[in-house]
């Protein structure tokens, strides 16, 4: 006689299975993986009610919504992976306007034949990310597409936020006389993942960045809520947020090249490769601009906080029609910061 | 020319070595230089050691900039005014 | 890090320009070409013009390897990861500069083709023992610093008996380039362009030596001293052409030490000079047909030769008519000069290759110095 219980089925694989076609059918398959990965890691009463949307309440005032999708390569990093990276990124990006985080939302294109245990490794770190960070992961999507079609796994996050009344935050805001203020040290995370990279690989103690910023926000905009611009460095590097705020303002930059923090390994790799740090990537950082009298106060509230320890003032907001980023170079002559052409490569000339 | 840059050889196995920059290491070749040992210095290009750098000539050429401010006249950084 | 921010300190290069700024004679002026891209990177890179006197100009050289390789080879490239399905290994430079009909190895990357990007000739060989069923095609380029690490691995192709793996082979020499220059009419008789002294290439010269550069200082009474790659070694490299010229002399010093010898690496000569020849002459990109300027891979390892194995055509090329990245190269054009500057040929749409790479003059103007004349004229 069979020793089976009634109304057993057999669990999803974890340990030895891979992502099929099946997953992203809408059937079966899919309704299991879903709840026993993403409902039991994220595991919260909107997702256990199992419907194709999340209802939730909304005070007055005024709500903040961004989205980021997540293409890393590879997937798992030195200090972090895709998942807590996607969490981290869409709060840092609400974070940014002065909101608090909420809820996300996390779609996942897989790739057919991707590891289970892999997304399961992917997806609990994105549950400790978000939980960490406050937020929940209320509603989201599966899809998977044919082997070669993918990269493993992509995800996109939509976060929502609720933004206290009276703050102000915007790239438009900078003003000449403004100080510029970086929450911590440049290009940890992009010299991190390229670190893996085929035919680039280097040793080094230098992991990702990557986190969630909004506390450290909080604490800034308690004492400080007069600040006119936050961003986060991402692509592109600092240089790319400063062109982009420089531009939006219609104002000028001056940095000092001795201000800025760089971690020896950070200089080294990018020595060794021909990158410029300003451009590396950067994942749990954020720029800061606000007005010349508070710049100081800031920079010890942010430096109290462990995410901002590094933190320095780098340079200031001036008048420029023409929205140079420019910097005084250690060396004693000055230098344009100009927008990133292309994408960084490694040189040999 | 090109991109280059000095290393310090930590490790060699064989002909190919450790270089470490600042704290982070790459595996480099040693097949265009010959007596190499730990703890010296090297020019490193696209993965290859090219020369080894001498301590005692870049003593002398930070020495060399110290002469042009006594020769000019000018203070040097650090001296007693 | 060591060896490297001795030579950027700031205090020093204040001490270094005004030791210039008193060597130089009011009365004259003085034109001095960096051969090589990495130093026109630096002195862009760190400002050292704002630190120079207005009497005393830099004129870039032709030494970047990228900008100076003719259209056709990118194309030859171009056309054997696309027609011959090989693997095609190349360096990160490379990837951006255009060929013909606005195409280029990213390009070619982003529709299928299998170009590679290493950061070493080792990766490439590599790849090709992973990859025994495919052809494995290195796409080497580069001055005498570049040369040697190309000659290891054909070398070890030859004695693993890699069947797969070949070199298509566009290594140059600086000789040959800066007697080019030197030789140029508008150099010469023209007087288009005024070159008083050359800032010798600093890694070239620990390959090379200091010796080659003995022939120039001589026939063309021009003095050359070789610089280390820091932004100190520039300075204090000027300071020493300054001295030169104001003294009357024309000799090869040495500013580089640290790292260059008189003979250089014999070592990397000699098997560099096992595996290559010259070729009877070679085309630069702005400098038209260089005698005796490039080298190709010997018949007794033809079998490591892509243009062997894949029958590589001379293929016909012309640049973009209103492209003057030839003029730059010798000096004779500013990049600002040059109609498609800043409108239709910029980093991110590249024209020519002074735009494209990094040591190019035009790329290194827009990046770091466009802005210097805007703010005169403002």
């Amino acid at each position: 006689m069979s020793a089976v219980k009634k109304n057993y089925t057999r669990p999803v694989d974890f340990k030895h299975g891979h992502v099929d076609m099946s997953h992203g059918s809408g059937g079966r398959a899919m309704a299991q993986l879903i709840d026993e990965l993403f409902l039991r890691a994220f595991d919260n009463h909107w997702l256990r009610q199992m419907n194709d949307n999340a209802v939730f309440p909304v005070s007055s005032g005024r709500m903040v919504v961004a989205t980021d999708s997540h293409v890393v390569s590879p997937l798992f990093f030195p200090g972090g992976d895709i998942g807590c990276l996607s969490v981290h990124g869409t709060v840092n990006d609400v974070a940014m306007s002065g909101a608090r985080p909420l809820y996300l939302c996390a779609s996942f294109i897989l790739e057919e034949g991707y590891p289970l245990a892999d997304l399961r490794r992917i997806v609990q770190s994105m549950a400790r990310a978000a939980q960490e960070a406050g937020v929940a992961v209320i509603t989201g999507d599966t899809k998977v597409v044919e082997r070669g079609k993918g990269d493993g796994v992509f995800i996109t996050t939509t976060g929502v936020g609720r933004l206290p009344a009276g703050i102000d935050i915007s790239g438009d805001r900078a003003e000449p006389g403004d100080m510029i203020l970086v929450s911590g040290t440049l290009g940890d995370h992009g010299v991190a993942i390229m670190s893996l990279r085929e035919n680039l690989s280097f040793t080094t103690n230098i992991e990702s960045d990557t986190a969630s910023l909004h506390g450290l926000v909080a604490d800034m905009m308690a004492v400080v809520p007069e600040i006119h611009c936050l961003r986060d460095p991402t692509r592109g590097g600092l240089a790319s947020a400063l062109n982009e705020l420089a531009h939006q303002s219609g104002v000028g930059i001056q940095l000092r090249e001795s201000d800025l923090p760089i971690r020896n390994e950070v200089k080294g790799a990018c020595e060794i490769l021909g990158l410029d740090p300003l451009y590396v990537a950067n994942e749990g950082k954020l720029v800061a601009i606000c007005p010349p009298q508070r710049a100081e106060y800031l920079l010890d509230v942010m430096r109290a906080h462990p995410l901002g320890k590094d933190a320095a003032i780098i340079g200031e907001v001036r008048e420029d029609p023409h929205g140079f980023v420019e910097m005084a170079t250690a060396f004693g002559g000055n230098r344009i910061v100009d927008w990133l052409s292309g994408e960084q490569l490694p040189r040999i000339c | 020319m090109c991109l280059a840059i000095p290393a310090k050889i930590i490790d060699i196995d064989g002909v190919m070595a450790t270089a470490d920059v600042g704290g982070v290491q790459k595996a480099i070749s040693l097949a265009l230089v010959d007596n190499i040992a730990v703890n010296d210095y090297v020019i490193v290009h696209v993965g290859y050691a090219l020369n080894r750098l001498d301590p005692d000539e870049a003593e002398l050429t930070l020495q060399l900039f110290r002469q042009v401010a006594r020769e000019s006249g000018l203070p040097w950084p650090g001296d007693a005014a | 890090m060591k060896y490297i921010d001795e030579f950027r300190d700031g205090k020093l290069a204040q001490v270094i320009a005004d030791a210039v700024a008193l060597a130089a004679d009011p009365g004259r002026s003085y034109k001095l070409m960096e051969f090589c891209g990495g130093h026109t990177h630096a002195i862009h890179r760190y400002g050292v013009q704002d630190l120079l006197p207005d009497n005393v100009q830099m004129v870039h050289g032709p030494g970047c390897p990228v900008c100076v390789l003719p259209m056709s080879r990118i194309d030859n490239a171009i056309a054997l990861v696309r027609d011959a399905d090989v693997i095609l290994c190349t360096y990160g430079d490379m990837l951006r500069v255009p060929g013909s009909g606005n195409s280029s190895l990213l390009k070619a990357k982003a529709q299928g083709a299998d170009v590679r990007m290493v950061y070493s000739s080792i990766d490439a060989l590599n790849i090709a023992r992973d990859n025994p069923d495919r052809q494995v095609v290195f796409f080497a380029i580069g001055f005498e610093t570049t040369t040697p690490p190309t000659a290891v691995v054909i070398q070890q192709a030859e004695s693993l008996g890699l069947a797969n793996f070949s070199v298509f082979c566009n290594h140059v020499l600086t000789p040959s380039a800066i007697q080019n220059i030197l030789q140029s009419s508008d150099v010469r008789e023209l007087g288009r362009v005024r070159i008083d002294g050359f800032i010798g290439p600093a890694h070239v010269s620990t390959v090379i030596g200091s010796r080659p550069y003995e022939y120039f200082a001589c026939e063309y009474q021009r003095p050359v001293v070789i610089a280390g790659f820091e932004p100190l070694d520039v300075m204090q490299s000027i300071l020493m052409l300054i001295r030169q010229l104001n003294e009357g002399r024309a000799e090869v010093e040495n500013e580089f030490s640290r790292a260059v010898s008189r003979e250089g690496n014999r070592k990397a000569q000699a098997l560099v000079a096992e595996i290559f020849e010259l070729r009877r002459c070679f085309e630069w990109r702005g400098l038209g047909s260089v005698p005796y300027s490039g080298l190709r891979i010997k018949k007794k390892y033809a079998g490591y030769d892509a243009e062997t194995r894949f029958n590589l055509p001379s293929l016909p090329w012309a640049d973009n008519k209103a492209c003057e990245c030839g003029a730059v190269l010798r000096g004779v054009t500013k990049p600002r000069d040059c109609k498609l500057f800043g409108t239709v040929c910029t980093p991110e749409t590249p024209v020519g290759p002074c735009m494209v790479s990094t040591e190019g003059a035009c790329a290194a103007y827009f990046t770091y110095g466009r802005y210097r004349d805007v703010r005169r004229t403002a």
